[in-house]
């Protein structure tokens, strides 16, 4: 069965792309860009990585189309028709995917037991982690304990891209004070259903953000989450309110006090006398501070991505909200 | 029809990689680009995933009598990749609206005959 929705659920995601590639409207492809995170999130579950397929969900079909949905009301949304041949391209792109196939034909088949890559550190992680660092998930015990290293490194690369947006576009405040009142003032039940909706959203990803430990989740997708509710807050109520609710300086200062704090509970630890993020020495008792530095380090993850998305998507809207003048 | 299970995730993977590869080089629209290189990223990603399924495993989540677990690297590895391509694409947005700033259009072959205006 599992086989078979694979099958299904793929050649829907194949058409998807084929259709991307005909498409000359740019709306259109971006929302098609949407459904196709979406199928690809759901071939994710099918293939048992739940936090993988929750992340793909909000960030993929969220955040990535919202940003480019913003880019597109700057620079218009459809392409213009090509003149040159499309022969080349084609016979790369043919080339090339005839030598993967064949090297296709090299991997080991898709989902036997035995294949190499389930042979070398795996066993470990699904055997010793539950005793190791205590968690039912080995994701998050993997993501935030065995691979911390890692993973305050894509921290440090978020928060690098949100520098870069920042340095590209900058988050123009007071031109923006002064714009006609933005957002959707007149529609009455975006507004009331935005206001239902919000906290929900807000309660969804502290729960997504805590539970990570036990179920899918973590501080990827919390911050993610919670950068959305936002985000419908500055489309519904418009981008002003937005910043009067969380200002773009303070978000700021957020971003950075999430890598801050991830890299301090390293340094603590080593105060501690272990090593960078050794979480056994933060309590007496080692699976406790598994636990302690786990909860604070997706915290931390959790606050910068939050701030991170927030910060980019400001840096987008008042730019088309300055272009709209 | 056995083989055809063993490589079809590989083949769909194959497919997508050169989907977004094709629409990478041929498009003009540096957006359409955009979402070319976001489907090539998607594609590894299904790639990494369809190599840590284990058949008749579960999600990676512990559970009392189940002794058959997917692998849980790649599913880090992942995790991570994907919320790290949203940044990186963001970056390259905001580049592009930044050379439509400066040079007025996001079609390729319209700005690349005009001179440095940045």
């Amino acid at each position: 069965m599992t086989e078979l929705i694979d099958l299904v659920l793929l050649a829907m995601l194949a058409l998807t792309a084929l259709k991307i590639i005909f498409l000359k409207d740019l709306f259109a492809v971006v929302m098609l860009f949407g459904i196709y995170s979406f199928l690809s999130a759901l071939i994710f579950i099918n293939l048992d990585a739940v936090d993988v397929a929750f992340t793909e969900a909000s960030v993929g079909a969220g955040i990535s189309s919202v940003l480019m949905l913003g880019t597109l009301a700057l620079t218009g949304r459809t392409e213009k028709e090509n003149k040159r041949s499309s022969l080349l391209p084609l016979l790369v792109v043919t080339v090339t995917g005839a030598a993967l196939i064949y090297g296709t034909l090299d991997m080991p088949p898709f989902g036997a037991a035995n294949n190499p890559v389930h042979e070398h550190v795996a066993p470990r992680y699904i055997e010793e982690s539950p005793k190791e660092v205590g968690l039912p998930n080995m994701v998050t015990s993997v993501l935030a304990s065995y691979r911390g290293f890692d993973t305050l490194g894509e921290t440090v690369v978020v928060f690098a891209a949100a520098i870069g947006v920042l340095a590209l576009l900058g988050v123009r405040r007071e031109k923006t004070d002064n714009v006609r009142q933005s957002g959707f003032t007149d529609h009455y039940v975006l507004r009331i259903i935005a206001k239902l909706v919000i906290p929900l959203i807000i309660l969804f990803a502290l729960y997504v953000q805590f539970h990570g430990d036990f179920g899918p989740g973590g501080g990827f997708q919390a911050g993610v989450i919670a950068a959305a509710a936002f985000i419908l807050y500055a489309l519904v109520y418009g981008l002003p309110s937005a910043f009067r609710v969380v200002g773009p300086k303070f978000l700021q200062g957020l971003a950075s006090f999430g890598v801050l704090l991830y890299a301090s509970v390293g340094l603590y630890s080593m105060f501690k006398g272990g090593q960078f993020l050794d979480y056994n020495k933060l309590a007496v008792d080692p699976l406790a501070g598994q636990h302690y530095g786990i909860i604070i380090i997706e915290l931390g993850v959790g606050i910068t991505v939050f701030a991170v998305m927030l910060s980019i998507y400001y840096a987008f809207a008042s730019q088309t909200e300055r272009g709209n003048t | 029809m056995n083989f055809i299970f063993d490589y079809y995730n590989y083949w769909v993977v194959v497919f997508l990689m050169m989907a977004g590869f094709y629409i990478v080089i041929s498009a003009n629209n540096l957006v359409k680009k955009i979402v070319g290189l976001n489907i090539f990223q998607t594609s590894v990603f299904i790639l990494y995933i369809s190599m840590g399924k284990v058949s008749g495993g579960t999600a990676p989540i512990l559970v009392e009598g189940v002794t058959q677990y997917s692998n849980p690297l790649p599913h880090v590895l992942i995790l991570t990749a994907i919320v790290v391509g949203v940044a990186t694409t963001a970056v390259g947005l905001s580049l592009i609206v930044r050379i439509k700033r400066a040079y007025g259009t996001v079609e390729e072959n319209e700005f690349e005959n005009t001179d440095d205006a940045i």
